[in-house]
């Protein structure tokens, strides 16, 4: 079946509130037994391979036209806090950079990567190689890093700007964060400074926040952009809030706390303006609803009517890491200029059962969903128990296209880098 | 022929270190204080320490064997009062989520949960007291 999909229309799985095995769509795809593709379950014609195991807490990566895989570490290993494996190959790894963080990035001949409150750059050879490991320049210092939400993720445009996220130090913007019985602060005045996204020059040295332009707020954190240079647009995945139930029992039943918010896939735009810490993504309701913190109840909409909704509704709290526009000729033509969204897994559907640790496929057509998302690469959880319990082997957290149009994913939790292809 | 006796001293430490390691630590607190405990941590910790009170990679630290749950009562009672902002560092793991005060709690039921803590996941601790519980509340009102 066809589906047509408006500009604003998201999608909510066929089976709705529950989370599915494999969500309404794609009914061609056959999944491998267990035991193959290094214990992922794939769409027919892919295969996996492990290109690297427990290297640490690998958050996102990047591979150069070499096949040179990047990889940024949340926890320093000897000292360093990149990686780099020469030709994608664990056998030859070096690394530098004295700093831990999540971002990493290639574009017109630098490395990019960032720590948790800066981001720096390398100038790179001919050959792909960093010149000078030891001497970063530094593009952009002292953004905001109070432990929470602080990964500063970027992504570049095609006209010398880098987009970096300054997540909110904070749930919802109470007076004591996370707090029973705290009310929201409003105007939030976290809002000045994080909860949203910043566009920087890229050949401009030591900017801070006052120097970049505020791109885009109501954007509690995110971990996953990703330029779509098929449309020329910057797009993000919001984590939603926490802790419905715990801080509001009377509105918010156990379930309710499993399935609310939604994770959105968000198109952002200059001026953008989301509603965090105001308002969250109701699914089911399919409306932008008051937060309890402002006077909602789960049935207020009040002020959060006007705010967009996205592009599609992800499950609750499953943590998407990573966001990766496919532009390679590798994969089936579906997939071209599509989303891959690594999902790190949730912990906050507790007592309910956990869910994630997939990456997820929404296809693309002109900037906008063209169908129903679909659950691409699963298996990283080790075990339908383990998943559950949100014991799991790997937690994928970033995603990267190799120059032949593979697809790389990192996991957080060991270390693990897969490669993924596709073969007619 | 003097008989060999063991010194009188060394049979009353010996008693004293078997007593002092029964109790109270391995004493089971009472049945009604750990379901009375459990009931609160499922609606007040678990979201975040989990069922299995082991935590959440990078967010929120693990309750089970550590020096934050079994060290002195006065430092867990505390962190529950007035919360934790900056992130910790566990075995060389740094966890970052806050934690928020639990000031709608009273002294029972923070003295019950955290006996519940304690006692739970691997963990075997003096049990905390309702009494704990005002001192430290006392403490912090006057600023300390």
């Amino acid at each position: 079946m066809t589906v047509v999909v408006l500009a604003t229309t998201h999608f909510l799985c066929a089976c709705a509130g529950e989370l599915p095995d494999q969500p309404a769509g794609d009914t061609t795809t056959t999944h491998s037994s267990p035991g193959d593709n290094a214990g992922l379950t794939l769409p027919s014609g892919f295969s996996a391979t492990v290109v690297a195991e427990n290297l640490g807490g690998v958050r996102h990566i990047v591979v150069d036209s070499n096949g040179d895989i990047y990889a940024k570490l949340s926890k320093l290993k000897d000292g360093k806090g990149i990686l780099e494996l020469k030709g994608g190959d664990a056998g030859r790894i070096s690394s530098f950079g004295n700093y831990p963080g999540t971002g990493i990035a290639i574009k017109n001949g630098y490395l990019y990567a960032s720590s948790n409150t800066s981001i720096f750059r390398y100038k790179l050879d001919a050959g792909n190689q960093v010149i000078d490991p030891d001497k970063p320049e530094t593009i952009v210092k002292d953004l905001t890093d109070r432990g929470q939400h602080n990964s500063k993720s970027i992504t570049l445009d095609n006209a010398g700007n880098i987009y970096v996220n300054i997540g909110a130090p904070s749930n919802s913007c109470q007076v004591q964060d996370r707090a029973v019985g705290s009310k929201g602060q409003d105007p939030c005045p976290l809002l000045d400074y994080a909860g949203g996204i910043w566009q920087f020059k890229t050949d401009k040295l030591n900017q801070t926040i006052n120097d970049g332009v505020h791109y885009a707020t109501g954007i509690r954190n995110t971990v996953g952009l990703d330029w779509n240079s098929s449309v020329n647009e910057l797009y993000v995945m919001q984590h939603g809030r926490d802790d419905l139930h715990r801080m509001f029992e009377q509105y918010y039943t156990v379930k309710d706390n499993a399935e609310l918010p939604a994770e959105e896939f968000l198109l952002v735009k200059k001026g953008s303006d989301f509603g965090w810490p105001y308002c969250y993504f109701d699914p089911k309701q399919d409306k932008k609803m008051l937060a309890p913190e402002y006077g909602g109840d789960g049935k207020i909409q009040g002020r959060c009517g006007e705010i967009e909704k996205p592009l599609v509704a992800f499950p609750a709290h499953l943590a998407p890491n990573a966001l990766l526009f496919y532009t390679g000729d590798q994969f089936p033509e579906k997939y071209k200029n599509g989303a891959f969204i690594a999902f790190h897994g949730s912990w906050n559907r507790a007592p309910e059962p956990q869910a994630g640790y997939f990456v997820a496929f929404v296809p693309m057509k002109d900037g906008k969903p063209g169908g129903n998302w679909e659950i691409f690469a699963d298996g990283f959880a080790g075990g339908d128990d383990k998943k559950a319990s949100g014991r799991v082997d790997y937690r994928p957290c970033g995603l990267a296209q190799g120059p032949d149009g593979a697809l790389y994913v990192s996991d957080d939790r060991k270390g693990n880098i897969w490669k993924i292809t596709y073969k007619k | 022929m003097r008989r060999r006796l063991i010194p009188v001293n060394v049979v009353i430490a010996s008693l004293l270190f078997i007593l002092l390691s029964l109790e109270p630590d391995q004493i089971k607190p009472p049945k009604a204080v750990m379901d009375r405990g459990e009931t609160i941590y499922a609606k007040e910790c678990l979201g975040c320490h989990q069922a299995d009170g082991l935590g959440v990679q990078g967010l929120n630290p693990p309750l089970a064997k550590t020096k934050w749950v079994l060290g002195p009562r006065a430092q867990m009672i505390h962190i529950v009062l007035k919360g934790l902002t900056d992130p910790i560092e566990i075995d060389g793991d740094t966890y970052n989520n806050p934690m928020p005060p639990h000031l709608h709690l009273n002294d029972q039921e923070i003295s019950d949960v955290l006996t519940y803590v304690r006692n739970s996941f691997g963990n075997n601790a003096k049990p905390i007291t309702p009494a704990d519980v005002k001192k430290v509340r006392a403490a912090i009102a006057k600023g300390k």
